[in-house]
């Protein structure tokens, strides 16, 4: 018998007394079909300005620092100035997202912008989230060909793009628009949810910002569009 | 790793007569506990949410076959393989085959007990592979040779001069005059040195905090990043999870998350949670070519329908170890294997045995600050009473205690004796009591050795109770 057989013959056998197998069987494709939502917080149900106010404190409550433009047609500028700021070299690292290659980068024509996957010396890097979650101050992020997660964890300093209207309240409305997008059941190979940079305390539980991930994350929310 | 829990009761006293121990275990007392309460204070929900996880975790396991076939099916339409071990051994014997597979000579390492639980690096080096650790604190215990002591922070025994002194004696390709006084220069060192490793890497191990039914996805919750470069870099990730960790939908993982983060170190969410289905898909520009999951029982499905079933809804948060005062005194090396403190106190007996981890159910003073934090509300104190039964119908425990036990509940059994034995005995020890504290009392050494203990102040349980109770019923007339 595999390993497989005995492992579920096992707990088919513990599991059998209630119900049985066929009906045990109905019920949890049903409640996988169904999904249904559990206890989802208050906090992030509010108008869209406060929610996306809220998410903003959020995010600066766990070291983000965020800043807001009134149109995508900012962003290139947003990204030269943030990198000016802290002395860094006018370069970024950018998948080959269509949101983002909308933008005129040509604005900023001293900014090198390198395409594809991450490398290790790569110090800034720019990607777009699909969403922002109020809740909590997370960016969410997933893969494909057009962005790689590796810009999401080799740069000293990411850089995300949230679309003020993509801000939503909960991870519930999230997962909603993750399987309205993808299809139920279906994923993309990586979905990111982003809270503030990499950080660890694993030395006399003293807290320290950059641990193996970015050692700053600047979310750059767009309000116009 | 080796089972040491049998030594209980020394590896105690040594840890109680270790000073720089009990200097590192005051930062879990202060501050893991105030973050948690700060953090649940803040969230009006907090509460309804744990039961709600509570529901989550039991209806998965009252069904956890099913769930099990389902998750497997979503893997495997993803491009993934899913591989089932019953035991360690098997466990290990399949990521071994997966690593030599590729020619695989480093594999990099998320932070995961099961790994630990299936002593899988000496495994793997054994065999020609080198593991590396790239969790901060895994992989500062890891260059000591020593095991997590505490499981979301694995190195919380270590004092940063200990740490300091590890990297000098391993990281000799850098000057030996670098400054390492600051935390930060530590931090900043491990991330270098690991940061070749990644690239090295073939393989990279995670752990899965939660494994999700309707996608066929594995989740892991990290606050370094650590676990997403082990497995977005290297060619082949290998999931190592056990099977209890399956929820049924991304709406309950919205559920179980909400209390994760926030019972372990008290954040809002952890600041990487990752959800990843399959192996990299045709056009992407990274991700690795290769995933598996390697479902480990190792023990578990016996539990499923006996009195320690609920101990399976555990998430691994900490939380019950960050509020015991035996965890405090004692640290986690302390019990002896994998897990520490109260769900290791509950679940180590179930994997490795009662007849060598028994003492460590005996550990508690019942207090019941792990059941009332628990994010999913496991009765621990409960099930290590359970134990306790257990050990004492098996004849475990030894003849001295048994006889006490014996002695006692004959008194126990006969009220009038009983009383009339403490009536006479309070007052003797109130007596001899006189400062309050007693420094050292016969056959009571194991207690007062590290703590004094209180002199009853001249009157039983019983004689006051009754004299209260006299009280409350003359105010009522």
């Amino acid at each position: 018998m595999s390993g497989r057989e005995a492992i579920l013959n096992r707990l088919r056998v513990a599991l059998r007394e209630g119900k049985d197998d066929a009906t045990r069987e109905q019920a949890v494709q049903a409640r996988i079909a169904a999904a249904p939502r559990g206890v989802v917080p208050m906090r992030g149900r509010l108008p869209d300005d406060d929610r996306v106010t809220l998410f903003c404190a959020m995010a600066q409550k766990v070291s983000a620092t965020v800043e807001r433009v009134g149109s995508s047609a900012n962003v290139p500028g947003a990204v030269a100035a943030y990198l000016r700021q802290r002395n860094l070299p006018a370069r970024v690292r950018m998948g080959a997202d269509a949101r983002l290659g909308a933008m005129p980068w040509n604005t900023e024509p001293s900014l090198e912008i390198d395409s594809g996957r991450a490398q290790d010396e790569d110090l800034a890097g720019v990607s777009h989230a699909i969403a922002g979650i109020a809740e909590t101050g997370t960016v969410v992020l997933h893969s494909g060909q057009d962005n790689p997660t590796t810009v999401n964890f080799l740069p000293e300093h990411h850089l995300v793009v949230v679309r003020a209207k993509d801000i939503v309240g909960d991870l519930e409305t999230v997962f909603d628009q993750v399987r309205q997008t993808f299809g139920k059941g279906h994923m993309p190979r990586t979905l990111n949810f982003i809270t503030g940079p990499s950080r660890s305390a694993d030395i006399e539980q003293t807290l320290l910002l950059g641990a193996h991930g970015p050692r700053a994350l600047h979310v750059i929310v767009v309000d116009g569009d | 790793m080796e089972i040491r829990s049998p030594a209980f009761k020394e590896n105690a006293r040594a840890a109680l007569d270790d000073p720089q121990l009990r200097h590192a275990l005051e930062h879990v007392k202060s501050g893991f506990i105030v973050k948690r309460a700060m953090a649940a204070e803040a969230l009006p929900e907090f509460e309804k949410l744990r039961d709600s996880s509570k529901a989550i975790k039991d209806e998965t396991l009252a069904n956890l076959d099913k769930y099990l076939e389902a998750y497997e099916t979503k893997v495997t339409e993803s491009g993934g393989h899913v591989h089932w071990a019953e035991s360690a051994a098997d466990a290990r014997d399949i990521i071994l085959k997966i690593c030599q597979s590729v020619g695989a000579r480093t594999v990099t390492k998320g932070k995961s007990m099961i790994s630990e639980e299936i002593e899988l690096n000496d495994f793997l080096e054994g065999n020609g592979v080198q593991p590396v650790e790239t969790d901060l604190g895994e992989y500062i215990i890891q260059l000591r040779g020593e095991h997590p002591s505490h499981i979301i922070a694995p190195a919380v025994h270590l004092a940063r001069s200990q740490v300091e002194a590890d990297f000098r004696r391993v990281h000799t390709h850098l000057p030996v005059d670098r400054d390492l006084t600051e935390p930060v220069t530590l931090l900043s060192e491990a991330r270098k040195v690991l940061r070749a490793k990644y690239f090295q890497a073939d393989v990279g191990i995670t752990g899965a905090n939660f494994l999700v039914a309707e996608t066929g996805t594995s989740v892991i919750v990290t606050n370094e990043g650590n676990g997403d470069l082990t497995q977005i870099l290297p060619k082949v990730h290998i999931v190592l999870a056990s099977i209890e960790k399956i929820v049924p939908t991304l709406s309950d993982l919205s559920q179980v998350l909400r209390v994760l983060a926030r019972s372990a170190t008290g954040q809002d969410m952890s600041v990487y949670t990752t959800l990843s289905t399959g192996p990299r898909r045709a056009g992407d520009p990274d991700g690795p070519e290769q995933y598996h999951v390697v479902l480990l029982d190792n023990g578990r499905s016996s539990m499923i329908g006996t009195e320690f079933q609920e101990m399976l809804r555990c998430i691994r948060c900490g939380a019950c170890m960050n509020h015991c005062p035996v965890y405090h005194a004692v640290g986690g090396h302390t019990y002896g294997w994998v897990y520490p403190g109260p769900m290791g106190s509950v679940l180590t007996p179930s994997l490795i045995g009662v007849d060598k981890a028994g003492h460590l159910p005996n550990a508690s003073t019942f207090c019941g600050r792990c059941e009332a934090v628990c994010p999913v509300r496991i009765p621990l104190p409960k099930m290590m009473r359970h134990w306790r039964e257990r050990e004492f119908s098996r004849r475990l425990n030894p003849a001295t205690q048994r006889y006490g036990l014996k002695a006692w509940a004959f008194f126990a059994r006969r009220p009038r004796l009983y009383r009339l034995a403490t009536s006479i005995g309070i007052p003797v020890l109130s007596l001899f009591g006189g400062r309050g504290r007693f420094k050292s009392l016969p056959l009571a050494g194991g207690w007062t050795r590290h703590r004094d203990m209180p002199a009853p102040e001249g009157r039983t349980f019983m004689q006051e109770w009754k004299q209260r109770e006299a009280q409350k019923q003359g105010a009522r007339i």
